[in-house]
């Protein structure tokens, strides 16, 4: 049986942490596409559909994460597609995150002045153009910290893929440990590669935040 | 190919669930007063503490808001053996909830302490009551209750995260869950009745907190 040293674990855990980054920037943008759209369903027009989007958000708020990925792994096989790991794990984080960014940006869109909505309207736009010209403009400018700090939780709700069988950074760290016996390291190891991954975006989103406050107090 | 979805099998477990609710319920119900005691203690100490304690409250304030969960969870149970220090599943699983909900009322606990207006901490004083009974009376419950909607949305958040306890094999309801999928092999049908608790459970939750700052800060707040 080979050895394994402390290099091995950490070069091992690096080389799986590109699946973890994969994944959350799949994650991130599909989710961000999905997002955007349940916005506008949310905000949109029709009281029908935005009871919908509410009940969707709602749904993927108030239960676990894990048990989404479950059903997405466990729903897709029945109805007779050959699932992998990733496809179960990409789709549920997706719808997951929509959820997420679509409830962060509709309380960016509603914290513009309502003064802004009946100006574009009486201009004759439409809604889409409303949302277009003069609304979405205005709501990612003040979008931009809450989103990027939510990246911190897409990247640390990928460790929960490691459950339905996705070898990203957690699985590599639970298998290592296996042929290692070494827990307490390499788990110290995965903590900080998670860190070295979150912490820059968090400061980010804190530094951007002031960066926005600062702008607005110049009023 | 036709699927036949059978709920039945399910129900023939619902003692194994109730036992799960049960202890999710357990997990939550002391994870979060231990939790936000620690986020108490950590605001405190990152606001009106000994200089020497802010930084390893920052740190460890950061490094639980930047890892998973899971991790943590992994790092606790697995990982302290080594050290010697040897947990069951079940304190495993209390122990990760309240670090980290812990860290997170931090933060949530600190801003509602920073946005204490001044005047009102001078006039505390001015009644020569202690340092200690004016963080207790003027400071922290008006905070408590400017925070009270994030902080319980976080007990939600940590209360839905406990479905990764199973991982170590804590009998919570994704235990139960697992249990029941092995036995039945109706994956779909456990995972989605077993949601659906979730989503109920999520909603009881908030429901209760929301009650329970009724009746903790029965006046209106100190804007």
């Amino acid at each position: 049986m080979s050895e394994f040293t402390t290099w091995d674990i950490l070069r091992n855990l690096l080389l799986s942490a590109r699946w973890t980054i994969l994944l959350s920037l799949t994650a991130f943008v599909c989710g961000g596409v999905c997002g955007m759209i349940v916005l506008m369903v949310r905000t949109g027009r029709a009281s029908w559909l935005r009871s919908v989007a509410a009940g969707y958000i709602e749904l993927f708020q108030g239960t676990p994460l894990l048990m989404q990925l479950f059903l997405a792994f466990f729903g897709l096989s029945l109805a007779g597609f050959d699932v992998p790991p990733w496809l179960a794990a990409a789709l549920a984080l997706t719808l997951w995150t929509g959820a997420f960014l679509a409830e962060i940006w509709r309380g960016c869109v509603e914290s513009i002045s309502k003064g802004q909505w009946e100006a574009s309207s009486s201009l004759a736009m439409g809604y889409l153009q409303q949302m277009r010209y003069v609304i979405l403009p205005q709501a990612l400018r003040i979008a931009v910290p809450p989103t990027v700090g939510f990246s911190v939780q897409v990247i640390k709700g990928t460790a929960l893929t490691s459950i339905i069988g996705f070898i990203e950074l957690s699985k590599a760290s639970t298998m290592l440990t296996n042929a290692t016996f070494r827990p307490f390291t390499v788990y110290a190891f995965v903590a900080l590669i998670y860190f070295a991954l979150c912490w820059p975006l968090s400061k980010a989103s804190q530094a951007l935040e002031r960066k926005l406050n600062v702008a607005h107090h110049g009023h | 190919m036709a699927y036949h979805f059978d709920f039945g099998a399910i129900l023939d477990y619902t003692p194994v669930l109730i036992k799960g609710i049960a202890i999710t319920g357990e997990l939550i119900g002391i994870g979060a007063v231990i939790g936000v005691a620690v986020g108490i203690a950590c605001a405190w100490a990152r606001t009106f503490g000994p200089a020497w304690l802010r930084p390893p409250v920052s740190a460890y304030v950061e490094l639980m808001r930047n890892t998973p969960f899971l991790v943590q969870l992994f790092f606790i149970f697995f990982g302290l053996p080594s050290l010697g220090i040897k947990l069951t599943e079940m304190e495993g699983a209390i122990i990760a909830m309240v670090v980290n909900l812990g860290a997170y009322s931090t933060e949530i606990i600190r801003a509602g302490i920073q946005a204490t207006p001044r005047g009102v901490i001078e006039a505390g004083s001015s009644l020569a009551m202690t340092r200690l009974q004016v963080f207790r009376y003027v400071i922290l419950k008006p905070a408590l209750q400017r925070i009270w909607p994030a902080l319980s949305s976080q007990i939600v958040i940590v209360m839905l995260g406990s479905a990764v306890c199973s991982q170590i094999a804590v009998e919570e309801l994704t235990f139960a869950a697992n249990f029941i999928q092995s036995r039945t092999f109706r994956a779909f049908e456990t995972y989605f009745v077993v949601t659906g608790i979730y989503l109920l459970l999520a909603v009881l939750l908030r429901q209760l907190l929301r009650a329970l700052g009724w009746w903790l800060f029965p006046k209106k707040a100190v804007r």
